[in-house]
């Protein structure tokens, strides 16, 4: 198999069993263990945390493709991620998101060709009080404005 | 005077006070080494006495609650903290994990002693990890301190705190579903029991309770139930960490007994509508709240009763103010697409209805809608009204109908020619 987790990780699984009544328990925990291992989850992956968990692989994929946050593909490095729901909207965040894809020349759900950066919207980030606002990994960008975006885009590409 | 009454938010403006040596300075741990002596039903009947109810959207009494939780089950017990905050509109339990963590810490040791769990988790949305990892922090300065682990402060009370991260998907703020979601499954919430009972995560006694319900029970336990009851109404007891945004001049979270004037708390905290603008309508408690007109807002007070009294609810009091040059029909097309992606897709009402919906009122603001499609919508929150597993259709169509009923007009406006 393709996949296997590092030993710094293999030490992190061992302890993480001892603070759940079940191994059926580490599935979120692994997904996300992997992810940030190598970025998005393989179905080599699957098949590893199948093992750890002591579920049939078919469950693991079951779950890891119910959660919006797993990635079962590679995408860029930087993953914006903009939020779309009511607040951001009444505070202008259709404007943004159109100085986003002219900026980097790409559609939501697309992955620009140098690789660096994936553009999604996605649902309330609980942050109303600062929208418009963008989520890159795991960074808040708050109170956004078409300059902001310049600036903060240029300095991560 | 409209004023904050600071009970869960007393310490959020100290510098660095989500550092232990500086929460201590101010309190902090408090009431921990006093109750973990005495018997741990004093706690549960403190917080029955209060009338707290729960701050996370649905305002169950939190101490029915935890009197569900058994006395002699040989099972271990569990406190589960729900931290999936992604109600639109709500802001507010980031608030206190990233601001004052170690009060949501000290709370958890007081409710787990009070229901005989040796371990808590806190499940926190997955978009959190900024917060996340300042709550870590705090977990680990309480263990290295004795206020988390084996035999805390010497009282032979074990607690172990574990974070567990959720991934993106909004229905696993709903207990059951949170708790499935534990268990490593989809989010798809569990049919209720015909009787009264606990949760349970693995067949293990559980209780489920929101961040700001349980960072409010050292206040409870420290100043007694009396002194929480001042606050509030005789129905709606204490305060809670309303929020706004949208529309105004200082959107963000304020803290307020229940029962101060809706349109008080927008004007002198919100700061009044941006731009000198009309209020045009608000949706009260998150998203899945009946919207309310400006009339509405005028009469509102902020309790459950109240807003139930008005057909809408006070959810979580995440308050989202709309002013006169709201699209409504756009407003409403956006939260339909948020409810149709979050849609668990276990139910066929919802799965299909929330879908169906979305297209209709993308219908209708394109300009292509008729007569017809306003009534096939109602007809629709009908069809997804107390028929699904969860409240999650019912809220959805509760919304529906509140934006075509108060605001038709809109939707007939932008109908065919």
């Amino acid at each position: 198999m393709s996949f296997s987790f590092s030993d710094e990780n293999i030490l992190k699984i061992d302890k993480l069993k001892e603070r759940y009544p079940s191994p059926k328990a580490l599935t979120l925990p692994l997904l996300w263990m992997v992810q940030e291992q190598e970025g998005y989850i393989s179905l080599d992956a699957v098949e590893v945390i199948a093992t750890h968990t002591t579920r049939p692989a078919m469950e693991i994929y079951k779950t890891a493709t119910f959660y919006t946050m797993f990635k079962l593909q590679p995408i860029g490095e930087y993953h914006i991620q903009l939020c779309k729901t009511l607040s951001c909207m009444l505070c202008g965040k259709t404007e943004i998101l159109e100085e986003i894809k002219s900026t980097l020349g790409i559609e939501v759900g697309e992955t620009t060709k140098d690789g660096r950066f994936t553009l999604s919207q996605v649902e309330c980030l609980g942050s109303c009080s600062t929208a418009p606002m963008m989520q890159i990994n795991t960074k808040n960008y708050e109170n956004l404005t078409s300059k902001k975006i310049e600036q903060i885009l240029k300095e991560l590409s | 005077m409209i004023q904050e009454t600071k009970l869960v938010s007393r310490r959020f403006k100290i510098p660095k006070v989500y550092q232990l040596e500086t929460a201590l300075k101010y309190e902090a741990y408090d009431t921990i080494k006093e109750s973990l002596s005495q018997s741990p039903k004093r706690i549960t009947n403190l917080v029955v006495e209060s009338g707290l109810r729960g701050k996370g959207g649905g305002g169950a009494p939190a101490g029915t609650k935890w009197q569900l939780m058994p006395d002699d089950d040989p099972r271990p017990s569990y406190l589960v903290v729900n931290c999936d905050e992604s109600e639109p509109g709500t802001f507010k339990d980031r608030q206190i994990i990233s601001r004052d963590p170690h009060l949501l810490l000290e709370g958890m040791i007081l409710s787990s002693y009070a229901i005989g769990a040796n371990h808590a988790y806190i499940y926190i949305r997955g978009e959190y990890q900024s917060f996340e990892a300042i709550l870590q922090g705090a977990i680990d300065e309480a263990y290295e301190a004795s206020y988390l682990g084996k035999d805390i402060l010497g009282s032979g009370f074990d607690l172990d705190v574990t974070i567990h991260r959720g991934a993106g998907a909004y229905i696993c703020g709903e207990k059951s579903a949170l708790l499935e979601s534990m268990e490593g499954k989809r989010g798809h919430p569990r049919l209720k029991p015909k009787t009264k009972e606990p949760e349970w995560y693995f067949d293990n006694p559980t209780l489920v309770n929101n961040v700001e319900t349980i960072a409010s029970v050292p206040y409870i336990v420290k100043n007694g139930a009396d002194a929480y009851r001042q606050y509030g109404t005789e129905c709606s007891p204490g305060t809670l960490l309303f929020a706004m945004s949208g529309h105004v001049n200082r959107p963000g979270v304020y803290e307020v007994a229940f029962g101060t004037s809706m349109l008080e708390y927008i004007n002198h905290f919100g700061g009044g509508m941006r731009g000198d603008k009309k209020l045009k309508a608000l949706i009260p408690g998150g998203s899945s709240c009946p919207v309310l007109t400006a009339d509405e807002v005028s009469k509102a007070t902020l309790d459950y009763e109240t807003l139930q009294a008005m057909g809408s609810a006070l959810g979580t009091g995440g308050m989202i103010v709309m002013d006169e040059d709201t699209d409504m029909v756009e407003a409403l097309k956006n939260l339909l697409e948020f409810y149709h992606d979050e849609s668990c897709g276990q139910c066929t009402p919802c799965r299909e209805g929330t879908g169906w919906s979305d297209k209709l009122v993308g219908k209708i603001l394109s300009g292509k809608g008729t007569d017809k499609d306003i009534d096939k919508l109602l007809s629709l929150a009908d069809l997804m009204n107390g028929k699904t597993i969860c409240v999650f259709a019912p809220a959805v169509s509760g919304v529906i109908r509140s934006f075509i009923e108060k605001f038709r007009d809109e939707f007939v406006a932008k109908e065919q020619k």
